[in-house]
């Protein structure tokens, strides 16, 4: 029960407050919502996901309104403003990756696991999302695992073993 | 001189080692941060430092391709806090060599932006790193702490009164923190969207301050062109066009990659280093410079070399560098489809020119790949890009227009089959076939 409590709770962890004090300490005294892309990144990590609640703890941790913070977290795409699977997979689709087979990868991928864009398997375990491009096209296809994770030249079989992997 | 012995011109000498070659060590054994070193030891002026990256004719490597040298004299020399910013925020269609530059050599990029705050006083600078390629983000802070134990960052640098510090700032999913005012909304911790130009960053920039930004490419550059000297690295070129390129090599090719070669090197050499045509099959189309860029035809292309002025010759824009290849197993209402697609998603949604239009590009483009045109709609679409071009914040617009334009001006035929009849003149099996992702025979 306290541990669902604790990660019900919008407070964040003594060690994600010191991450975030890192990112803090990069911009002039004055400007510390500067840190705020990398706090909500820190959250996420943290709680999984970013609710509204999580989003204003990060605001209030750095002085700024919870209306700024949300107007952020809502503006970059690789927040995840919703509960998302234990794996969410990103899959470019853009034109670069799609002559290498970045849609043929996505497609692959949503048979495999029985889901479309933006659905989660039913286990919970897998979110899928279409990704524009990445910066490594020359990898196509590519695809990123939990955001920090990139995965280049993934044809069938290396899709198969990915999602072996993810446990 | 001995510095040309001790320091390459490429820029990328430092990528031979692959993952192994990066760290500090490394970039010193080939001669990094020796620039440095000689402009703090010699107190080389302001001026003069800035007068010999004018000589070399360096273009900004972000897209633009304004002269760099330039871009650094406009900043004012009195104010007392300014800040240098690098974008390498790379997220252009088909670029993906700033990524390459901080995976194997960030060095070169943090002693470019050193020595650019010398040039331009700058005492704290920034890295936007693209959110996506988070490894890199991790490698570059990696780097930066060895550059700051080093004494190359810090308070007065290796002795001298020269006093600079740098920070790695991460983007998480917007291709508009690209644009440059955009990405200094977005270090503030806000909505990247751009800011009105004038004023330009030079004078009201990061913290509304003065502010010199550059891609990481242009940055690479110049401790190689001080190392060589302005005017050589300029003859490695052509006239107008110094130095070498990365051109990131996508598509229909044998081997996609990042290719550093002279300016004015032919498109068919570039081609060749790729491995050429995958599969042997026929070029069909390129888009030389970044999904913005309008796209040529086989046979423009293939007469083109690449560096700015003879792409924009042509008709299109080196861009970014990143050489999109199709071959013939592509539908261009499909390829456009896609593009215009990412337009549509990437808008800030500021202006309504934009907001709108890419909606209006995407929706008719989708409706013709899917068997809905209508005879009047490439019309249509040409209306909207007229409405979009040159009428809004920031660029994002023209580069929404530009494939558009480009395709249907090109492969207008195309375009006339799919509303015509309802399908693609490409066989989709065939269409399938080309991206090499099911094994030939495979279902
Ligand atoms: C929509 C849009 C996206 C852009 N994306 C990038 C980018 O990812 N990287 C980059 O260096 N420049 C990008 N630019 C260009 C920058 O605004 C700016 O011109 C560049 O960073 C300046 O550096 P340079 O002079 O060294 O090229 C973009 C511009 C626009 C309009
Ligand atoms: S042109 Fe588009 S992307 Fe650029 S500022 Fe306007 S709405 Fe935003
Ligand atoms: S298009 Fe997919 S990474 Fe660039």
């Amino acid at each position: 029960m306290n541990n669902q409590n604790d990660m019900l709770s919008p407070e964040l962890s003594p060690e994600s407050l010191k991450k975030i004090d890192r990112e803090v300490a990069k911009y002039p005294a004055d400007q510390k919502q500067s840190a705020v892309m990398a706090a909500l990144v820190i959250a996420q990590d943290e709680k999984g996901w970013l609710s509204k609640e999580t989003i204003a703890a990060v605001a209030g941790y750095l002085g700024m309104p919870p209306i700024a913070a949300y107007e952020v977290a809502s503006f970059y795409n690789m927040y995840d403003l919703q509960p998302v699977g234990k794996y969410k997979l990103t899959v470019c689709t853009n034109l670069p990756c799609a002559l290498s087979g970045g849609v043929h990868a996505a497609d692959y991928v949503k048979e495999k696991l029985g889901i479309d864009f933006n659905e989660t398997t039913p286990d919970g375990k897998f979110t899928l999302k279409e990704g524009e491009c990445m910066g490594a096209c020359g990898d196509a296809p590519v695809m990123l695992v939990n955001n920090k994770r990139m995965c280049s030249f993934m044809l069938p079989e290396q899709i198969d073993k990915l999602l072996a992997e993810c446990k | 001189m001995a510095l040309i012995d001790t320091i390459n011109p490429l820029l990328t000498t430092g990528w031979s080692k692959g993952d192994a070659g990066w760290s500090l060590k490394d970039y010193e054994a080939r001669g990094g941060y020796a620039q440095l070193k000689r402009i703090l030891a010699s107190k080389m002026s302001q001026d003069d430092l800035i007068a010999e990256v004018k000589k070399s004719v360096l273009r900004g490597r972000g897209g633009a391709g304004f002269p760099t040298g330039l871009k650094w004299s406009f900043m004012p020399k009195a104010a007392p806090e300014k800040y240098v910013v690098c974008n390498t925020d790379e997220g252009e269609p088909g670029t993906f060599k700033d990524r390459d530059l901080m995976r194997f050599d960030p060095h070169s990029v943090i002693e470019g932006m050193i020595i650019a705050a010398y040039a331009v006083g700058a005492k704290l600078g920034y890295n936007y790193i693209h959110g996506e390629i988070f490894d890199m983000y991790q490698r570059f802070e990696e780097a930066l702490d060895q550059a700051r134990a080093a004494g190359y960052l810090g308070n007065n640098i290796l002795g001298s009164d020269f006093s600079f510090d740098l920070f790695a700032h991460h983007g998480w999913g917007a291709y508009i923190c690209g644009e440059e005012t955009g990405l200094l909304e977005s270090i503030e911790g806000k909505k990247g969207q751009p800011r009105y130009k004038p004023p330009f960053p030079a004078n009201f920039g990061l913290y509304g301050k003065p502010t010199t930004i550059n891609n990481t490419e242009t940055f690479a550059a110049i401790p190689f062109i001080l190392g060589m000297g302005g005017e050589a690295y300029l003859n490695l070129g052509k006239p107008n066009n110094g130095g070498t390129k990365l051109f990131s090599v996508s598509g229909h090719v044998n081997r996609p990659g990042n290719y550093e070669v002279p300016m004015g090197t032919p498109f068919a050499k570039l081609l060749e280093m790729a491995g050429g045509m995958r599969g042997g099959r026929k070029l069909k189309a390129v888009i030389p410079g970044g999904s913005s860029a309008p796209v040529l035809p086989a046979d423009l292309m293939m007469e083109c070399t690449m560096d700015y002025d003879s792409i924009a010759k042509a008709g299109s824009m080196l861009g970014s560098g990143a050489v999109i290849v199709m071959d013939e197993t592509v539908c261009m209402v499909k390829a456009l489809e896609r593009l215009s697609y990412f337009y549509f998603e990437e808008s800030c949604g500021q202006c309504t020119p934009c907001r709108e239009g890419s909606g209006w590009l995407y929706r008719v483009v989708h409706r013709i790949e899917h068997g809905q045109g209508r005879p009047e709609d490439l019309d249509l679409l040409n209306r909207v890009t007229d409405n979009m071009m040159g009428k809004t914040i920031c660029a994002l617009a023209d580069a929404a227009a530009f494939p558009v334009r480009s395709f249907i001006k090109h492969f207008k035929s195309e375009f006339e089959y799919h509303i015509e009849h309802k399908k693609c003149l490409v066989d989709p099996e065939v269409q399938r076939a080309g991206s090499g992702f099911f094994k030939a025979g495979a279902a």
